[in-house]
């Protein structure tokens, strides 16, 4: 199961994704991370805000929203239900 | 850059150990909890108070304190600010934190949201790693049963080694088995045995290597386990607070700075840098939290979240989002003008009949003519023109306001607002802490604590003031209503509901462009990184709502007003009344303003209402009509439409009414919001900005507005 790592920005609304790397930093590092946004983690895009950014994202039972910018530090990898 | 982590921390620290204790035997309690949980409901039921609570992150900004006694014992209640963490450093974290770890309470009590518990439990799992008497509250009992969500209570408990008690606190459910509880715990009634996070091999070994050391130096104050945790971690932050607490430099100890560097060296063989070693940490902690709320949580219907995730679509959506906000403002402005008309008058009539009696009443007791006149002409009539002119349009937009914010509306702003402000490069949740500023500015600087990076943060703080506030609402409604709502009819009030709205979307434009000024001038940076949680929604108490915002909200606005109004109304009829070369010293000031007032569309007494009005931005328009009566030969004002009559006697036209309104919105902050801000940042450098700010903005706003309309010959 090699599949592509795409950023979680750029997933579209709708899909899943499975969280597989962070390449953010410091303190924004450890907000993605206290959201419980860990490896193997399954993110779902929910929908973007009226100006396309942020997005709201479903993670572990919470509605999130996120900037491109942190959304685009998580790698993750589609999944297909 | 005046506003450091450290300083800010600081300070906040020593407010927050301030508890006030009547007597030893007291039990104090933390509470602690994600925001967003109902824990500031709990906080009420239990204690009573009236704090008011909002949904939506981040709203207790400042610790409150309660009382309750039950069973002969008294509990002191600490509420600590909602957090998801201890670990990610904000000035919020901190306090929690700091306070569960040195303020020593006898219980804390963490209150987790049963419609979403996995990811309250991280928060629960690192409270228990710090202390061993914490009591888990699994609130909202009630939205988890409506929504098909069971939680295993009893299993929960066994699970995490501590008690578990589920509420839903807005009935009252539950809240008498956690008091119950509290104080077993607090009595050591209960033995608490939380549950200790595995963390893998490798950081146990390192922690092993550390803890019997701290445990020698701070014994059973602290949970040594944790403290070598974050020597490993490096917590600088924590150890300054330690240093101060147990007044015990923990670095200084050879041995253990011997011990650390070993596990350090240890950790670094193995491939574990700081970043990995957080990693681990955090990862640890969300899968346990993972693994037991899979053990305790069933979910019945796995669309449970259908109908916020529809309302979310029509309330986000993509062309609609933006023009529902605008129109839902709009509708609250239309009601609140369109309401508040006919009280204010009813109002206005009652007040000056009284007004006849209490004359008759002073003449009757024989008091001077100079006695009847301060307290009937100087202080009565202003307290009447404050409480006719703003109690109306307080008492109803207040609660329509309280009810977006009950029902969740307001992250949903921040979420539809959220990409302006990035251009301005701020932080989005600068949305929220305007929203706070709609109520009182003060309120709104201090929410800005939730705000993380300290340039953003300032930001928010320096533009918070193009909100206008309660105190400013009611001059702004006021005038609207006065001047456009002269005809009846439902035009009219439409076109002053327009005003109203558009006064406030100049505010929330300007303030994207002061942000935007700002970043490229003197606080320059980039956006920082922005995490924010839409809640679900919540069903609104319509009773509550009404009984609470008129209570917290309106009557405190109104006491303020009232308080400062009445001495002010002294002094004004003081200065209306004393001559100095055949003028009163009210028109002497007033002429000295008046050619520059005039530049900008009002006049001298106006901008000397604005001036005395600094204290609070309530009494500006009550000045103004002292001011003008001082000097008018009208004395009695009966109805909203000789209040009009009075402006137009003093050369107002419809000019006159925009540029106050418009300088209403942009001038100096009040007095408390100034001496907020100036403990805020600890600065008085951003005080001073935060003054001149909003200052120039409004004279030139208002010049271009006074002499466009010159020129272009509308006046």
């Amino acid at each position: 199961m090699n599949r592509k790592l795409i950023p979680l920005n750029q997933v579209p609304t709708g899909f899943y994704g499975k969280v597989k790397k962070l390449i953010a930093e410091g303190q924004a590092r450890r907000r993605l991370l206290d959201l419980g946004l860990i490896n193997d983690t399954v993110v779902e895009v929910l929908r973007k805000s009226p100006a396309g950014d942020p997005t709201a994202y479903q993670i572990r039972g919470a509605v999130i929203a996120l900037r491109a910018e942190e959304a685009a530090k998580l790698f993750v990898e589609i999944i297909h239900d | 850059m005046g506003l450091t982590l450290q300083s800010t921390g600081a300070s906040i620290l020593k407010e927050m150990f301030a508890v006030q204790t009547d007597s030893q035997a007291d039990l104090i309690v933390a509470l602690a909890g994600n925001p967003n949980t109902g824990k500031s409901t709990v906080f009420n039921s239990l204690t009573g108070l009236k704090q008011h609570t909002g949904n939506w992150p981040g709203k207790t900004v400042t610790n409150a304190q309660g009382k309750y006694t039950y069973d002969g014992d008294k509990y002191i209640l600490i509420d600590l600010p909602g957090t998801y963490s201890l670990l990610a450093n904000s000035v919020e974290e901190q306090i929690a934190r700091d306070f569960i770890c040195f303020g020593q309470p006898h219980v804390t009590v963490v209150v987790a949201d049963a419609t979403c518990l996995e990811r309250n439990l991280n928060l629960v799992l690192q409270i228990m790693e710090i202390t061993d008497k914490v009591i888990l509250c699994v609130n909202l009992m009630d939205e988890a049963r409506k929504k098909g969500i069971h939680v295993n209570l009893n299993k929960l408990s066994t699970l995490l080694g501590i008690p578990v008690v589920g509420t839903a606190a807005r009935t009252g459910e539950g809240l008498l088995e956690l008091k119950e509880t509290i104080k077993s715990v607090a009595k050591g009634q209960i033995q608490t045995r939380p549950r200790h996070i595995e963390y893998d091999r490798l950081l146990q070994e390192a922690v092993e290597q550390i803890e019997p050391r701290v445990h020698a130096l701070l014994g059973d104050k602290i949970n040594s386990r944790w403290v070598a945790l974050r020597l490993l971690d490096s917590d600088q932050a924590l150890f300054e607070v330690m240093d101060h607490f147990f007044n015990f430099v923990l670095s200084a100890d050879e041995a253990l700075a011997e011990n650390l560097a070993k596990a350090q060296l240890f950790l670094k063989k193995n491939h574990i840098d700081l970043n990995e070693l957080r990693d681990r940490i955090v990862a640890s902690l969300i899968k346990t939290a993972e693994k037991i709320s899979k053990q305790v949580v069933i979910v019945e219907n796995k669309n449970y979240n259908y109908f916020d995730r529809t309302l979310d679509g029509i309330l986000t959506s993509r062309f609609f989002g933006i023009p529902i906000m605008i129109a839902l403002l709009g509708v609250v402005f239309w009601l609140t003008i369109k309401g508040a008309n006919y009280p204010s008058a009813l109002l206005a009539t009652i007040f000056f009949h009284v007004e006849r009696y209490l004359t008759f009443f002073l003449h009757w007791l024989g008091a001077p003519a100079l006695v009847h006149e301060i307290l009937i002409h100087g202080v009565y009539r202003t307290l009447a023109w404050v409480v006719s002119v703003m109690l109306p349009p307080m008492a109803i937009f207040f609660p329509l306001f309280t009810l977006l914010e009950d029902l969740g509306y307001l992250p949903r702003v921040a979420f539809n607002l959220d990409h302006y402000f990035k251009k301005a490069c701020a932080h989005g949740k600068q949305a929220l802490t305007m929203c706070m500023g709609f109520g009182c500015n003060a309120a709104g600087v201090i929410a800005c604590r939730i705000i993380d990076s300290p340039r953003e943060r300032l930001l928010a703080i320096l533009t918070n003031n193009f909100v206008p506030c309660n105190g400013r609402f009611p001059t702004l409604i006021a005038l609207a209503g006065i001047f456009l709502v002269g005809s009846a009819g439902i035009f009219s009030s439409l076109a002053a509901t327009i005003a109203v709205l558009s006064t406030i979307i100049l505010g929330i434009l300007l303030t994207f462009l002061t942000s935007r000024l700002l970043s490229s001038t003197i606080l320059k940076g980039l956006p920082s990184s922005f995490t924010l949680e839409l809640p679900p929604y919540r069903k609104p108490q319509i009773g509550k709502i009404i009984i609470r915002s008129i209570f917290d909200r309106t009557l405190f606005v109104l006491g303020r007003a009232v308080a400062i109004a009445a001495p002010a109304g002294l002094i004004i009829w003081v200065m209306a009344n004393f001559s100095v070369q055949g003028q009163s010293l009210l028109a002497h000031c007033a002429q000295f303003l008046h050619p520059f007032a005039q530049l900008i569309g009002l006049d001298g007494y106006i901008l000397m209402a604005f001036i005395l009005g600094l204290p609070a931005n309530e009494i500006v328009i009550p000045i103004l009509i002292m001011g003008y009566m001082a000097e008018s030969s009208m004395l009695e004002l009966d109805s909203l439409l000789e209040l009009k009559q009075l402006f137009l006697d003093h050369g107002w036209t419809w000019v006159t009414a925009v540029c106050m309104m418009l300088f209403t919105l942009n001038h100096w902050p009040c007095g408390t919001t100034l001496w907020t801000i100036r403990k805020e940042t600890q600065s008085f450098k951003w005080t001073l900005l935060s003054f001149i700010i909003p200052t120039v903005t409004g004279i030139i706003i208002c010049f271009l507005v006074a002499q466009g309309a010159r020129i272009l010959g509308l006046v």
